[in-house]
């Protein structure tokens, strides 16, 4: 598929979701005009209606551009020190989830290395780091926190914490189909070199698992980001992107909930667009184009 | 003279590509008749797959005309006149050998009762009985391929399409299904249409040998065969043979198949 | 403390050699390599929870911190009732309502998709980038939008898991190769029967492949979407307002329940998975 075709499409869709998303402000803000209006005695118009729901304070469904003049507000205009800053918030998310992620790929690559190599290891542990996925760790990310808390560890660490056992997950699976990947052919063709193991991991397993890697560590980057805002919910709503979701929440403030999303959103783009550029960097270095064929 | 199975006349395909145009075929004047076997033989480029594909309403042509039981492919596909057969098998994983011999009939409609009729009595035709309930993995390349010419004969369709069908197998497999093939051919006289890359393949099947040359592709020599119809294996070292044989050599040497 | 330490490395070696020992030997294919295969990872585990125990016991770590093993089961014991209400609520309302709903959805916009080349080519993009966006964070608006209640929690699970399916359904879509499409086409079939017979089994491993990961979002989504508000029971809720009790054990209870139910539910999908793509490579030669 190349680009050309997908660029029409693409815009109209996202003009249908946004005339359909405006349709939706009118209407699902137009009960509370409704009743500003009753309880006034005065009837209001269509277009009173319209420019009304669009510019609400708090309301159901805020307008495109409430959020993108609060993102504004929030991000070009305030001290980035302060408090309401979502650049102050949104640098301690993403220092959270860049730690996490580094510690958990650390982790990810060097199990798998493991589990490729020992068959004690892929037989006990393989099976475990499956059924590690299987307790819910965003569900439990507040009684880590907490207990972590209680030791000392406070702050940025146990945020890390919770993103490295999200993110470690898809790169040890990944990294293990990638550093299995050589066919029969290829492993027999070091074994008649008389290659060491070390030197068939290097030379021949580990390039191999390259595209097998970034592929996981797309994921790993975005759940990582899920991992370090979940992080933040326990500690009583104080600081990061997490925390200002689940104070606009408390406080019904709409605007709040939604700017925050957007950019967490943001965020999460930015982050996996720059894995993806280092994707096809490295490819690229290896001869080969990012969708598997041959540059 | 019984009307032709198929006739071209100053047929033509051009494919629009990123490196320009390619003339897949150029001015192909060809016929095919009622119970004939006819090969297409050439390198890579010459047409041959693009020209089966044209007669089975896979490819359009650009320019030309084309009939097949004397209408359009499109009509004649939607009347299931034909059967194909692939280079590589494409069985169903899925499914074992007797419901993906099946497979057409599902499709077409066929009652539970007449599925079944067919799918034993062309299983027959290929010595593939016994093996109804396995699956395609558990069958070797052979008989895979066996299976897939039952597929393509099991809703009798008059006209057989064969895109190198014995490309994949070894040279002793295919001498095997070679002579089943005109075994089956002779008991069911069928219109085959033969696409292949191996000239005693193309000299011990067919009636006729339509040899072809690329770039751009087109006929270079039509050759009637003066085989005897019954053919041992043996035949092929006859001087009859190594004859026909020489001048399909030639015929891909004048379309510059031999050139780089 | 040290002799602790000492029955603690001995122990671990002990499982360890053994388990070397049972990877190395081959029992053929029968039921009892079946069987050792199932031992390693248990013992491996069992491992882990007696050192657990011995740990916290032998430490004197404090209960609030990290409490052992059999602590937590006596508590599972007592607490039957209420793990059993947490679970109806997260479990078989959220998470059954919203994965039902979410990967139906994303199978049949999928489904659109291959009518329409247009759509594909623009709700296609759209997914991925979606995909990787933090959609818990839609939690505190679904609250908003639909209430407290479980329906609330099922929402995000819809949106959480419609994503992946549609992604998944749309490439298992594309796996049937040309050469079958082509032969399906000589049998002038319809687009419904080139679906059901030939593309929808050959899509089958890649929308196991989203039913299985959306299996473990669905039961993630609707606990963590529960911290953003919902009524005085759940699985979320629980967790939640235990650990702000300091009632570690009762969110261990629950943490094991989650885990039990995340399984039972993935191990569910894998067994219909083994069922119908008993013929994909994958899954018949178990070549490492």
């Amino acid at each position: 598929m190349n680009a050309r075709g997908k660029t029409i499409p693409v815009l109209t869709v996202i003009s249908v979701i946004v005339v359909i998303w405006y349709a939706c402000v009118v209407w699902m803000n137009a009960p509370f005009e409704y009743d500003k209006a009753k309880r006034a005695g005065v009837e209001i118009g269509f277009s009173q209606l319209v420019s009304n729901t669009m510019s609400q304070d708090r309301p159901v469904l805020p307008a495109a551009h409430q959020i993108v003049e609060e993102m504004y507000n929030t991000i070009v205009l305030k001290n980035i020190t302060s408090r309401r800053s979502l650049v102050y918030h949104g640098w301690i998310t993403l220092s959270a989830t860049l730690l996490g992620f580094i510690i958990g790929t650390f982790l990810g690559v060097v199990l798998a290395v493991g589990i490729v190599h020992n068959r004690a290891m892929d037989k006990s542990v393989m099976p475990w780091v499956i059924a590690s996925q299987t307790i819910p760790i965003l569900a439990i990310a507040p009684m880590i926190i907490v207990v972590l808390n209680a030791v000392g560890l406070s702050g940025l660490l146990p945020k890390a914490l919770i993103s490295t056992y999200l993110s470690f997950f898809p790169v040890v699976v990944g990294m293990v189909k990638g550093l299995r990947s050589p066919d029969e052919a290829q492993l027999d063709l070091m074994r008649t070199y008389s290659a060491s193991s070390a030197q068939t991991f290097w030379k021949l397993r580990w390039p191999s698992s390259m595209p097998y890697l970034f592929t996981s560590l797309k994921i790993a980057i975005a759940i990582s980001l899920v991992g370090a805002i979940v992080g933040e919910l326990p500690t009583g709503a104080v600081a990061g992107l997490g925390a200002r979701l689940l104070a606009g929440s408390y406080y019904g403030q709409t605007i709040q909930i939604w700017s925050a999303l957007f950019t967490a959103a943001i965020l999460a783009a930015v982050l996996v667009m720059i894995v993806g550029v280092a994707h096809s960097y490295v490819l690229k270095r290896m001869g080969q184009k990012p969708d598997g064929t041959a540059a | 003279m019984s009307q032709d199975v198929v006739s071209a006349n100053d047929l033509s395909l051009t494919f629009e590509t990123n490196d320009g145009p390619v003339h897949a075929l150029s001015g192909v004047n060809l016929s095919v008749g009622k119970g004939e076997f006819v090969s297409f033989i050439g390198p890579s480029g010459c047409g041959k797959t693009t020209f089966l594909r044209v007669i089975a309403d896979l490819e359009k042509p650009t320019s030309g005309e084309i009939r097949v039981n004397g209408v359009e492919p499109e009509e004649a596909r939607k009347a299931r006149a034909y059967g194909y057969v692939f280079q590589a098998a494409s069985l169903y994983p899925w499914r074992t050998i007797e419901r993906n011999v099946g497979l057409p009939l599902e499709i077409m409609g066929y009652s539970v009762a007449e599925t079944q009729q067919r799918i034993a009595r062309t299983l027959e035709l290929v010595n593939l009985t016994g093996f109804e309930k396995k699956y395609p993995w558990q069958l070797s390349g052979g008989m895979q391929q066996r299976a897939s010419i039952a597929r393509a004969l099991a809703f009798d369709a008059d006209l057989l399409l064969m895109d190198e069908p014995f490309g994949a197998l070894d040279e002793i497999v295919r001498d095997h299904l070679n002579e089943q093939l005109l075994q089956l051919w002779a008991k069911t006289s069928k219109t085959i249409c033969f696409v292949t890359h191996s000239i005693p393949e193309a000299v011990y099947l067919s009636t006729k040998i339509v040899v072809m040359s690329p770039r751009p592709g087109r006929v270079s020599d039509v050759i009637k065969s003066t085989l005897p119809k019954q053919r041992p294996l043996e035949i092929r070292e006859s001087a009859e043979f190594l004859k026909i044989a020489h001048r399909v050599r030639e015929g891909l040497r004048a379309g510059h198949s031999y050139d780089e | 403390m040290i002799w602790l330490l000492v029955a603690a490395v001995l122990f671990w070696m002990a499982t360890w050699v053994l388990n070397e020992w049972l990877s190395r030997q081959n029992f053929g294919s029968g039921l009892v390599q079946k069987a050792v295969n199932l031992v390693i990872p248990l013992m491996f585990g069992v491992a882990i929870l007696v050192l657990w125990e011995g740990f916290t016991r032998g430490l004197d770590v404090p209960k609030v911190l990290l409490p052992p093993p059999t602590m937590i089961w006596q508590r599972i014991l007592n607490s039957l009732p209420i793990l059993w209400a947490d679970f109806q609520q997260t479990f078989l309302k959220a998470v059954i309502a919203g994965y039902v709903l979410g990967c139906g959805s994303g199978f049949l916009v999928a489904l659109l998709c291959d009518r329409s080349s247009f759509m594909k080519r623009g709700l296609l993009p759209l997914g991925n980038f979606v995909s990787a966006l933090p959609i818990i964070g839609v939690a505190p608006i679904m609250v908003m939008w639909f209430g407290f209640d479980w329906q609330s929690k099922a929402a995000v699970v819809v949106i959480m898991t419609f994503f992946p399916m549609l992604v998944n359904t749309v490439q298992g879509l594309s796996a049937a190769d040309l050469m079958q499409r082509d032969l399906m086409r000589t049998y002038a079939s319809t687009w419904w029967q080139t679906l059901t017979k030939l593309r929808l089994p050959a899509a089958a491993p890649f929308i196991f492949n989203a039913l299985k990961i959306n299996s473990t979002l669905a039961l993630i989504g609707a606990i963590v979407a529960e911290f953003f508000g919902t009524p005085i029971v759940g699985m979320g809720f629980r967790i939640s307002t235990e650990v702000g009790r300091m009632n570690v054990d009762m969110v261990w209870a629950e943490i094991a329940v989650a885990a039990l139910a995340g399984s039972a539910f993935y191990g569910l999908v894998a067994l219909v998975e083994r069922i119908v793509t008993f013929w994909h490579p994958s899954l018949r030669s178990g070549r490492t």
